[in-house]
């Protein structure tokens, strides 16, 4: 639904470039996965993307709109249409799975509390963990917290959606059943999807396209088969491991 | 110079949870949660020390005004320290010892753990959602823990001081006659400038935390210490303040 284009990003933290000089396009509907090595700035750039922190130089647009220069409160009119499933899941220790999922609709009530406890039920199905709506965060395991993530970022229905890992942690049933979850989600809705991952198999079986990072920058793109093919040996080094 | 950030960014704070309170823009049902958490929760700790040190001044107080004569002074003494001092600095510090030390933890936890990420990526500002809350809940309360911090005081004193020749006609007679409705006003009136304080201190603490576990018990150690020293020197300006007003109005 929503197009993304990421252009010249860099972001600093005291003197030091974390991200240099990004740029990524991403068209309507389509998975493009990020891979890379740990530290190479992978989350700092969905953090970025999502308006959670500025980039130094660049821009960011989202169905058009420059994303950088935006106050914090035109920052949470686009990121109605942003979701983001965090490495670590964010949940909110306080609230039940129950509430955590149905946090933006209820927030918001863009749903009757009936209609959001149903949508809570279906995507906690969709996760692989239903009747777990009372529990709270401190009950699961990191797994679980990871899913029950993901499906809070799929209630509010973005159009742009970013997993920071979705996968990793997770055993390989269940990382089967995420990853065909991604992909049905953009089949269904056509939502726009960056999946951050150091999930080779995963990676090969999703996305449209792949970005390789590596120590803040973006070194190549190319689909799933131009990356195999790929004379790079910092990519051959991880796309063979 | 970090004096001056400090303030300007409390001042902020503070002004943008006023602005969302004043618009309605805050959930009453997490406020009044916060109420409970805040505010009655820390009535009995409140009274507990209220009472202990309303009996040791009268255990001094009373002594000295019996032997010279004073004994009708030593209920209107008790009463007036507490109503204008003691009552409303007392619950000031436990609140903020024990509230305030708390939401500091609590939304310090909160910024380690991408909480606060979390709740700007549902678009709803951390500011709106747990700031306003807290700092209304806390204004409201802490009025009530220093009407119980009085009641306490006041008791204690009174009944060590009918030990030590100070019958309890003559301690109330004593307050009738040297304390009036406008002493536990102006005591009162302070401690809604010192929730006011506890709840943005500690609010900000927690929001600047830095990332570690280190960095929560840093902030909420920071927001006691600025918090408890905040309630004695602003207590100093506010008496001087308190007292011109109310000689104006003669
Ligand atoms: N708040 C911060 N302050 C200082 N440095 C930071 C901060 N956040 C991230 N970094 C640094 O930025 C670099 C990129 O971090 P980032 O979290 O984006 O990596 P990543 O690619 O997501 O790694 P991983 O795969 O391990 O999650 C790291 O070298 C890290 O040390
Ligand atoms: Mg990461």
């Amino acid at each position: 639904m929503s197009e993304l284009h990421v252009t010249g990003v860099s972001y600093a933290v005291s003197d030091r470039l974390i991200l240099k000089g990004v740029d990524l396009e991403v068209r309507q509907g389509e998975i493009l996965a990020v891979m890379g090595m740990s530290g190479s700035g992978k989350t700092t750039l969905l953090k970025c993307i999502a308006g959670l922190i500025k980039p130094s130089r660049g821009s960011i647009t989202v169905d058009g709109e420059d994303i950088v220069p935006m106050s914090e409160a035109q920052l949470d009119r686009v990121r109605l249409r942003i979701g983001l499933v965090f490495q670590y899941a964010a949940l909110f220790d306080s609230l039940t799975v129950q509430e955590n999922v149905g946090f933006g609709p209820l927030q918001h009530r863009t749903k009757t509390p009936e209609a959001v406890a149903e949508l809570v039920g279906s995507l906690l199905a969709d996760v692989g963990m239903p009747g777990t709506e009372r529990m709270l965060p401190a009950e699961l395991s990191g797994g679980m917290r990871k899913r029950v993530g993901l499906a809070r970022a799929l209630a509010n229905e973005p159009g742009l959606l970013l997993y920071d890992e979705p996968t990793s942690g997770l055993d390989p049933v269940i990382a089967r059943t995420i990853d065909d979850l991604i992909v049905e989600t953009r089949d269904r809705r056509g939502v726009t999807s960056v999946v951050v991952s150091h999930d080779i198999p995963s990676i090969f079986r999703i996305a449209d396209r792949v970005a390789m990072i590596d120590n803040g920058a973006i070194i190549e793109t190319g689909t799933p088969a131009e990356l195999r093919r790929s004379s790079d040996s910092r990519v051959r080094a991880f796309v063979d491991a | 110079m970090v004096a001056a950030t400090f303030v300007g960014e409390t001042s902020i704070l503070a002004g943008q949870a006023a602005w969302l309170a004043v618009r309605g823009k805050f959930s009453l049902r997490e406020t009044i949660r916060q109420m409970a958490a805040m505010g009655v929760d820390s009535i009995p700790i409140i009274m507990l020390t209220c009472a202990a040190t309303g009996s040791v001044l009268a255990f001094y107080v009373a002594d000295v005004l019996v032997r010279f004569g004073g004994s009708g002074f030593v209920g209107g003494m008790i009463a007036l320290s507490f109503l204008l001092e003691l009552g409303p600095v007392l619950a000031g510090v436990m609140v903020a010892a024990r509230s305030g030390a708390a939401v500091a933890a609590e939304i310090g936890s909160m910024v380690v753990t991408e909480q606060i990420d979390a709740l700007r990526m549902m678009s709803v500002p951390p500011v709106r959602y747990l700031v306003t809350p807290r700092v209304l809940a806390c204004i409201l309360m802490m009025p009530i823990c220093g009407l119980f911090a009085d009641m306490a005081g006041i008791f204690g004193g009174l009944v060590m001081a009918s030990t030590h020749g100070v019958t309890q006609s003559a301690f109330m007679e004593s307050i009738r006659t040297m304390a009036t409705h406008a002493d536990l006003m102006k005591g009162l009136a302070k401690t809604l400038w010192f929730g006011l304080t506890i709840a943005v201190v500690a609010c900000h603490q927690g929001l600047n935390t830095q990332r570690g576990a280190t960095g929560v018990g840093a902030a909420t150690t920071r927001s006691v210490v600025l918090c408890v020293v905040f309630i004695f020197v602003s207590d100093f300006f506010l008496a001087q303040a308190l007292s011109g007003a109310s000689a104006s109005m003669r």
